[in-house]
C-alpha cells in the first residue's frame, strides 16, 4: 500500500480526484471528507497495493502530479509496534525463542529450521496423534559413512509444562548456530545423532493454549466420551498399572485402558523399539521441581547400571548448576519424587537403553507450570 | 517415629526473601503429622533465628491505595498463561500466595506436596470495618496425584494485623472434559 501526496491545479484535477476516490473506495488521510479536496490544497491518499499501478496510470492520464509520500504502509506499521504473533513472521531471524509459541508456530519453526539448516537436518514423521495431527521429530546429523549412537530427547509429554517444549526448540537453535563455530560441538555431532521431538503431546499442548492451561494429559476420550485423557507418562509399558497411577479416567494420572493405548505412546514406542540398539541415550523433558531422574519410579530397587546413570546425573547437575547456581537433585524417581510406574523413562531403561533420564525444570513452585517467559532464557542456558 | 502419635519431622530451613533474594533468615521447626486422623493439621513449631524485613511502608502503600478504590478490585488468572504478573497485582499475588501457606498446612499429610499453582479469581469485598477483605478462588496443585484442585477462600487482611483466612471451601475437581 502506498500513501500519496497530490496538490490538484485544477477544478476538473479535484473532480476526477474525487472520482477516483469514490469509485476504487480509495482512503483519504487528508482531507477527511472528498467534499473539501480543493485546488491548491494538500491532498494525502492510500492506495492498496493492488491498484497502485492503476491509480498512478490514470493520474498520468489526467496530468495530475503526485509524490510518493510512503513508498509501504505496511512496513512502517510493523517498525512501529512490537514484534506481533504473526503467522508470516521470518522463522530464522524472527523467531523469538524467550517467548512461549503456540503449536501452529512450532510446526512452521520446524519446517524453517529444515530448510535453513538443511546439510544437518532432517524432519520425520513419527505418528498421528489421538485428533490425528501429524507427531514430527527432528534428527540432527553430520553427513557421515560411519554409523553413529543416537541421543533421543523428548519434550512437552504432558501439556501443561511449556518451559519443556521451549526447550527443545532452543536446544536445537543453541547446536545448529553454534555448529560452526563450536568445535565441541561439531566433536560430539561427528559420533552422535541428535533427535528432538519438540512436542509429543500435541493435542494436550494445543488444549492448554486454547482451553485449560493447566491440563496434563493427552485428548484421549473415555467413559463414553464424558471424561478425557491419559497420563501418556504413565502408559508406557514399564510395569504399567502397578503403581502410583489410577484407573479413573477423571484422575490426572489415568494410566489408560492397556500398556501403549494411546497413539502418541504407540509413535514414540515403536520407533525407540525399532532404534534401540542404536539409542546411547534417552532424555524426556518435564517441568517442574529441577531435578534430573533416573530409572526407577516403580520400584526402589536400583537398575544395573545405577552407579554410571547417577555419576553421569551428578555431572549434569553440577554443570548445570555452575551456571546460575540453579540447585537440581539427582536420583531415582521412586527415592527423591514419588512412586509411579508407565514412565517412559523406566520403559526406555528397561528395553535396554543404557543412559535415561527425566529432567524436571524449573522451578521449584514460586510459579510452577506458569514458568514466566523471561525465564526461558536462563533455564534453557543453564540446562544445555 | 513416635509410638501411637504419629511422625516427628525436624527441619532447618533457610527462609529467602521473596522480594530480596539476597535476604535469608535460617529456621528450624519441628513438624508432627499425626496417626490416623487424616483431617487434623501437621503441628507445627518453629524458630526464627533472626528477624523478618520490615514492610510497613510498603504495607501501608497497598492499603491506602485499595481503600481509595472506587470500584471493587476484580480480577483473574494471575500468573497469566505465560507467567506474566501485572505488577500492580503483585500484592494481591503474594497474599494468596501466604493465604495459600495456610490451606496447604491444614490439608497437608505425609504423602502430599501442594503448592499454589494460579489465582484463577480474586474480588475484593469491600467492608465497613478496616480490614481489607478478597475473595478468592485458587489453584493448588498435588504433586503426588499431579491433580489440580481449585479452593474458594475469604482472606483478611490489615497492615497492623496481618493475614487471615476466615473462610475456605475445596470445590470440586478441575474437570477432566
Amino acid at each position: 500500500d502506498q500513501v500519496l501526496h497530490i496538490v490538484p491545479e485544477t477544478f476538473q484535477q479535484v473532480q476526477h480526484l474525487q472520482l477516483l476516490h469514490s469509485i476504487l473506495l480509495l482512503d483519504l488521510w487528508k482531507p477527511l471528507m472528498p467534499e473539501d479536496i480543493t485546488a491548491g490544497e494538500d491532498l494525502h491518499i492510500r492506495v492498496p497495493a493492488p491498484l497502485v499501478h492503476e491509480v498512478k496510470e490514470s493520474l498520468d492520464q489526467h496530468m495530475i502530479s503526485y509524490r510518493v509520500l510512503i513508498p509501504d504502509v505496511q512496513e512502517l506499521v510493523d517498525q512501529s509496534m512490537p514484534r506481533e504473533r504473526s503467522s508470516h513472521k521470518q522463522v530464522q531471524e524472527g523467531y523469538v525463542y524467550t517467548q512461549y509459541h503456540p503449536m501452529e508456530e512450532i510446526y512452521e519453526w520446524m519446517t524453517q529450521i529444515q530448510n535453513n539448516y538443511s546439510e544437518l537436518v532432517t524432519q520425520h514423521f513419527l505418528g498421528m496423534t489421538f485428533e490425528n495431527r501429524p507427531m514430527y521429530y527432528l534428527q540432527i546429523s553430520q553427513p557421515s559413512n560411519k554409523p553413529k549412537k543416537i541421543i533421543w530427547m523428548d519434550c512437552g509429554i504432558h501439556a501443561r509444562e511449556w518451559i519443556s517444549p521451549a526447550f527443545c526448540q532452543w536446544f536445537v537453535k543453541e547446536i545448529l548456530q553454534n555448529y560452526k563455530s563450536d568445535p565441541k560441538i561439531r566433536g560430539f555431532l561427528q559420533n552422535l545423532d541428535l533427535y528432538v521431538l519438540p512436542v509429543l503431546n500435541i493435542d494436550g499442548y494445543m488444549y492448554s493454549w486454547k482451553t485449560d492451561r493447566l491440563w496434563r494429559k493427552n485428548r484421549s476420550p473415555y467413559t463414553n466420551g464424558t471424561c478425557y485423557g491419559v497420563d501418556l507418562n504413565r502408559n508406557f509399558n514399564s510395569s504399567w498399572g502397578s503403581i502410583g497411577v489410577s484407573f479413573d479416567c477423571s484422575s490426572d494420572v489415568f494410566c489408560g485402558s492397556e500398556p501403549e493405548s494411546e497413539p502418541e505412546t504407540r509413535a514414540v514406542a515403536q520407533f525407540i523399539r525399532r532404534k534401540k540398539s542404536d539409542i546411547a541415550c534417552f532424555l524426556t523433558i518435564h517441568s517442574y521441581g529441577q531435578l534430573i531422574l533416573t530409572p526407577y519410579g516403580s520400584t526402589t530397587e536400583p537398575p544395573r547400571n545405577n552407579e554410571e546413570l547417577m555419576q553421569v546425573g551428578k555431572k549434569a547437575a553440577a554443570a548445570l548448576r555452575g551456571k546460575y547456581g540453579t540447585i537440581y537433585k539427582v536420583g531415582p524417581s521412586s527415592l527423591i519424587l514419588y512412586n509411579n510406574s508407565g514412565s517412559s523413562r523406566d520403559w526406555a531403561h528397561m528395553i535396554g537403553i543404557p543412559l535415561s533420564y527425566t529432567f524436571e525444570l524449573r522451578d521449584n513452585g514460586t510459579y510452577g507450570f506458569l514458568l514466566p517467559a523471561d525465564q526461558i532464557q536462563p533455564t534453557c542456558e543453564e540446562t544445555m | 517415629d513416635i509410638k501411637d502419635v504419629g511422625h516427628k519431622y525436624y527441619l532447618e530451613l533457610e527462609l529467602e526473601d521473596v522480594l530480596d533474594k539476597d535476604s535469608t533468615v535460617n529456621c528450624t521447626a519441628e513438624v508432627l503429622y499425626h496417626l490416623g486422623n487424616k483431617n487434623i493439621a501437621p503441628d507445627v513449631q518453629f524458630t526464627l533465628e533472626g528477624e523478618l524485613k520490615s514492610t510497613e511502608e510498603a504495607d501501608h502503600v497497598f492499603y491506602t491505595r485499595i481503600r481509595s478504590l472506587e470500584k471493587e478490585l476484580v480480577a483473574e488468572n494471575i500468573p497469566d498463561s505465560h507467567g506474566h504478573v501485572p505488577p500492580e497485582l503483585e500484592p494481591l499475588h503474594l497474599l494468596a500466595w501466604v493465604a495459600s501457606g495456610y490451606l496447604v498446612w491444614q490439608n497437608s499429610t505425609e504423602n502430599t506436596q501442594l503448592q499454589l499453582a494460579q489465582i484463577k479469581h480474586v474480588k475484593q469485598v469491600k467492608r465497613s470495618d478496616e480490614y481489607l477483605q478478597f475473595d478468592y478462588v485458587v489453584l493448588l496443585h498435588e504433586m503426588v496425584s499431579q491433580e489440580i484442585i481449585p479452593w474458594e477462600m475469604t482472606v483478611l487482611w490489615h497492615p497492623r494485623d496481618g493475614v487471615q483466612v476466615t473462610w475456605n471451601s475445596r470445590q470440586p475437581g478441575h474437570t477432566s472434559g
